[in-house]
Formats: structure tokens, C-alpha cells, sequence
């Protein structure tokens, strides 16, 4: 059973190698000349103004956390949804209970027009 | 129905037969099998790109590559030796951490989920018990890279491009998790190999390998294929590297191989996507006379999969792309509470006392009626898409509601 996970551990080490091989191999067959244009902050030509690490819209920090809210919900319903055939009726109906609880997240941050991309 | 044993065993049984402790067996057989299927990934890569440059040519009534090789086939491992040649230039403010481990955690997110696909009966990396689950796991490990790269790269328009990317991959994982979600709550397991094995339709005991989920459940079937173009990050919702606006997207101040590793990540995880739709929806590797030969599930699953990578490519020609607000609105607004609300009437149906056949057919029903509303709320919109940009261009409607144009202008 857990010998299983040994093979998705060797295919994290083979899946890291084969990147980390590649682009060290272009490191060692390619010239390096670096000048102060090239590896200056390329925007088409034009000379950059300010730094790149601004703030940024709140409005990316809303969807992460209503992503956060339904991807944590989604999770709890994986066991849920692989023993549904054995759990009694009672269980069903928190089931519903629980989605409904997602669904009025949902409404909720539509309400507060967080959903809204203006 | 003859039982083909996994690939792994057989292996080790091979191996320890030769006289070698059974660790070691295991270790070598499992180190060959990971390093076969990267091998085959980064093999496919070459095709995948010729294959996309191909259809996409024709489309555009171009031909495409022709020069290197037989039909141009060889062109993108010139591309390839290219790249390998090019200096790598890092540019001078970038965050060294995040901008080198990007690309490698791009590339590594997408070969690592190969693990659970199933090639054919016995064929699968590792048959995990939460195999669904698994997937849904390593998709963030590309949005993350893609964050890191926008961040990391200290450019203003890869940072725009980062937080969109962010934006979209996280709005439609959340439809994408719930279509796996209804698969895992109408098959009652996660394993991938299973979830295969459930659509096998059997007459008398003949194995006609039609029970195709896709056909008892075509709402979840094109939800999942809608989010999973927004994940690979294709036409219609390629707004991360809308050219006319971010130069390239999150990748601009990448250049050698680091920018060859997002390329192939990009190109393998469309077919990888494609390859779990084939086994959620179209059967994997079910099709007729595959409990007899098993070999022939092998040459099903791959023409499913390619398949439906074609069919990805044709969209990603034919198709304009969306606006941003059009992409965050078609999630939130139409997929995400349409997916929400068809898991909890399968929820329902599913604990009905009715037989099988009927509670199939219901779900059935509640998917068409899904896939009905969708369609009226998006012609609704379309409607009213129509009336605005009329407003805005028609010089008629015009008329009373804008400043008179000044003296000497068209």
C-alpha cells in the first residue's frame, strides 16, 4: 500500500531532474554576455518608470479568498462522495447542508459584489 | 473477463526472479517506469507542438512547417537544439529564487500528474487510491509557478500577467474539482483505474466498453472541458498573454530553456487535461473487445486523448478570445453555481429508492436541464452584448446623447 507512494516520490525526483538538467545543460552550452541593456527590464523598448512591485488590486485578494472557501469545501467533499453509498439518510441530508452552506458563500460574496471585475 | 495484473508487479516478479532482493526490484522497477513515462511526455512535447502548428496553419490557410524532415516533423527538435544554444539572460532586478524555480515547478507540476493516468488496464503509473484527488493537488503547483514567474521576473507586464493568470486558473479550478467531484460521487471511488473500469458496459457478459460517463453526464463532461482550456490556458481564454496588451504574459523576461520549459509545460498539460477527460467522460481505455485484448485499450485511450487535443487545437484557431470581466463572469456567475447546484441534485438523486436504471436516467435529465439554462443565460447576455456595442459604434444611436464633433474632423 505504501509502496505505492514510493513510486509518486521517485516520479517527484525524476519529475525535478529532467527541468533542472535541461536548463543547466543550456547554461553550460550557451555564451554569457550580459551588458546593462540586456538585462535591463524589457518593455518593448521603452525605459521603465518606478519599481515593478506595486500594490496590486484588492480585487485578486477577493478571488483568492472565495477560491479558498470552495476549494477547502470541495475537499471535504471527496471522502463524502467515495463512501455516499454507505452512509444512511441522515447523512445525506447534512450533505445537502453543507453544499447549501457553500452556496450561500456564494451568494453572499455576490451580494457584497465581490464577484464583480470592474 | 480475464484480469491483466499491473505492470509493476510483473516487473518486480521479473526482477526478483533474476535474484534480486525485492526492495531493489521495486526501486528499479518503479525508477524505469516514472523515467518511460517522463520520457514519453517530453517525446510527445515535440509532437503535440508540431501537431498544433499544423492544424493551427491550416485553419489560417497557411502550411505550416514542411522543411525539416518528412511533413516539417522534425522542426520542432531543431527548435529545441535551438533554445538549448541560446544565452539565458536573467535580467538585473529579478528575485533569483523565484525567477529560477518557476520554470522547473511549471514543468514538474505537469509531468508528476502522469502518475495516475491509466494508459490501459494494468498500464497506470500507480493506481493511487485518491488518484482524483491527486490531480486536483498538482494543478496548484502551476498556478503557483505561474505567480512565481510574474513576481519574480520584475517586469510590470509579467506581473499583470502573474496576478491574471492567478485570477483565472484559480476561478475555473473551482468548476473543474466540482465535475470531478460529481464522477467521484456517482462511480463512489477516486481511483483512476477504477473510475476506467466502471464505464465498461456489459451485454451478456461481453464487454462493449460504451458506458461512457460523458454520455450519462454531458453538462459535467463540457464544464470540465470549458475549465480545462481556461487551465491550459488556451484559446478562448489565452488573456495571459494577450499580445496587443502583455507582450507575452508571465514568461516575457524569460529566454533558452526557461522559456522552453513554460512552452512545454503549456503544450503537455493540454494533453494531459485532455488524457483525464478522456478517462472521467469518454472511458479511457473502454471500448469494444478490450477485455480480450487488452493491448487494444492502450491504442483507445490514445486516440480519445489525441483526439480530444485536436479538437482543443481547432477551438484555439477558431476562436476570438474573452474579455477579462467575461471570464471572471462566466465562472462565478454561470459555472460555479450551476456545478454547485447539479452536485446537490445528484446528491439527491443518488439516496432516491428507485432502481439504478432510473436514477440514471434522472441525472441524465438534470444535466440536459443544466446545460439548457447555461445556454438561455448566455444567450441572454449575448443579447445584451449585442444592444451595448451597438450603442457604443453605430453612429445613428449616437445621435442626442454624445458632444457634436469638432469643426474639420471626420
Amino acid at each position: 500500500m505504501l509502496t505505492q507512494y514510493a513510486f509518486v516520490l521517485i516520479m517527484v525526483g525524476v519529475a525535478l531532474s529532467v527541468p533542472i538538467l535541461a536548463i543547466l545543460a543550456n547554461y553550460f552550452l550557451s555564451p554569457h554576455k550580459p551588458d546593462p541593456v540586456k538585462t535591463d527590464v524589457y518593455e518593448s523598448g521603452m525605459k521603465t518608470v518606478g519599481d515593478a512591485w506595486v500594490q496590486f488590486r484588492a480585487q485578486y485578494y477577493l478571488i483568492g479568498l472565495v477560491f479558498v472557501l470552495f476549494d477547502v469545501e470541495a475537499l471535504f467533499l471527496f471522502p463524502i462522495a467515495v463512501a455516499y453509498d454507505k452512509l444512511a439518510f441522515f447523512a445525506t441530508m447534512e450533505t445537502i447542508l453543507f453544499i447549501l452552506m457553500l452556496l450561500a458563500g456564494l451568494i453572499y460574496a455576490w451580494r457584497k459584489d465581490a464577484l464583480e471585475w470592474q | 473477463m480475464q484480469t491483466v495484473p499491473y505492470w509493476g508487479d510483473v516487473v518486480t516478479g521479473w526482477l526478483t526472479g533474476l535474484g534480486l532482493p525485492e526492495g531493489w526490484a521495486l526501486f528499479i522497477a518503479y525508477v524505469v517506469g516514472a523515467g518511460i513515462l517522463i520520457t514519453y511526455a517530453m517525446l510527445s512535447a515535440l509532437l503535440l507542438i508540431w501537431i498544433t502548428r499544423k492544424v493551427v496553419s491550416r485553419i489560417q490557410d497557411r502550411i505550416g512547417p514542411n522543411r525539416v524532415g518528412p511533413y516539417g516533423l522534425v522542426q520542432t527538435v531543431a527548435d529545441a537544439l535551438k533554445l538549448l544554444s541560446k544565452e539565458q539572460i536573467s535580467p538585473a532586478y529579478a528575485d533569483p529564487a523565484a525567477y529560477n524555480l518557476a520554470p522547473i515547478l511549471s514543468v514538474a507540476g505537469t509531468l508528476m500528474v502522469l502518475a495516475v493516468i491509466p494508459f490501459a488496464p494494468g498500464l497506470i503509473g500507480v493506481d493511487l487510491n485518491v488518484g482524483a484527488l491527486y490531480i486536483v493537488a498538482l494543478g496548484s503547483i502551476g498556478i503557483m509557478a505561474a505567480l512565481m514567474a510574474g513576481w519574480g521576473s520584475h517586469n510590470k507586464y509579467a506581473l499583470l500577467a502573474g496576478f491574471r493568470v492567478v485570477a483565472q486558473l484559480l476561478s475555473y479550478e473551482i468548476p473543474m474539482v466540482l465535475s470531478i467531484l460529481t464522477v467521484v460521487f456517482l462511480t463512489g471511488t477516486m481511483r483512476m483505474q477504477a473510475i476506467a473500469e466502471f464505464q465498461a458496459l456489459r451485454i451478456f457478459g461481453f464487454n462493449l466498453g460504451l458506458g461512457w460517463l460523458g454520455i450519462l453526464m454531458p453538462a459535467s463532461m463540457l464544464i470540465f472541458f470549458i475549465s480545462s482550456l481556461a487551465e491550459a490556458e488556451l484559446t478562448p481564454f489565452d488573456l495571459l498573454e494577450a499580445e496587443s496588451e502583455l507582450i507575452a504574459g508571465f514568461h516575457i523576461e524569460y529566454s533558452g530553456m526557461k522559456f522552453a520549459m513554460f512552452f512545454l509545460a503549456q503544450f503537455v498539460n493540454s494533453w494531459i487535461l485532455g488524457a483525464i477527460l478522456a478517462t472521467l467522460f469518454l472511458g479511457g481505455w473502454q471500448g469494444p473487445l478490450v477485455d480480450q485484448i487488452p493491448i487494444l485499450g492502450l491504442v483507445y485511450f490514445m486516440a480519445k486523448a489525441y483526439g480530444i487535443y485536436l479538437v482543443q487545437q481547432w477551438i484555439r484557431g477558431t476562436f476570438p478570445r474573452v474579455r477579462i470581466d467575461q471570464l471572471m463572469y462566466f465562472a462565478w456567475k454561470v459555472l460555479v453555481p450551476g456545478m454547485v447546484i447539479l452536485l446537490m441534485y445528484q446528491a439527491i438523486v443518488q439516496k432516491l429508492p428507485v432502481a439504478l436504471g432510473i436514477q440514471y436516467l434522472l441525472v441524465f435529465l438534470g444535466n440536459i436541464a443544466l446545460i439548457g439554462v447555461v445556454g438561455v443565460v448566455l444567450k441572454r447576455y449575448f443579447e445584451q452584448e449585442k444592444i451595448r456595442t451597438k450603442r457604443s459604434f453605430s453612429p445613428r444611436t449616437l445621435v442626442g446623447t454624445m458632444q457634436p464633433a469638432p469643426e474639420g474632423a471626420d
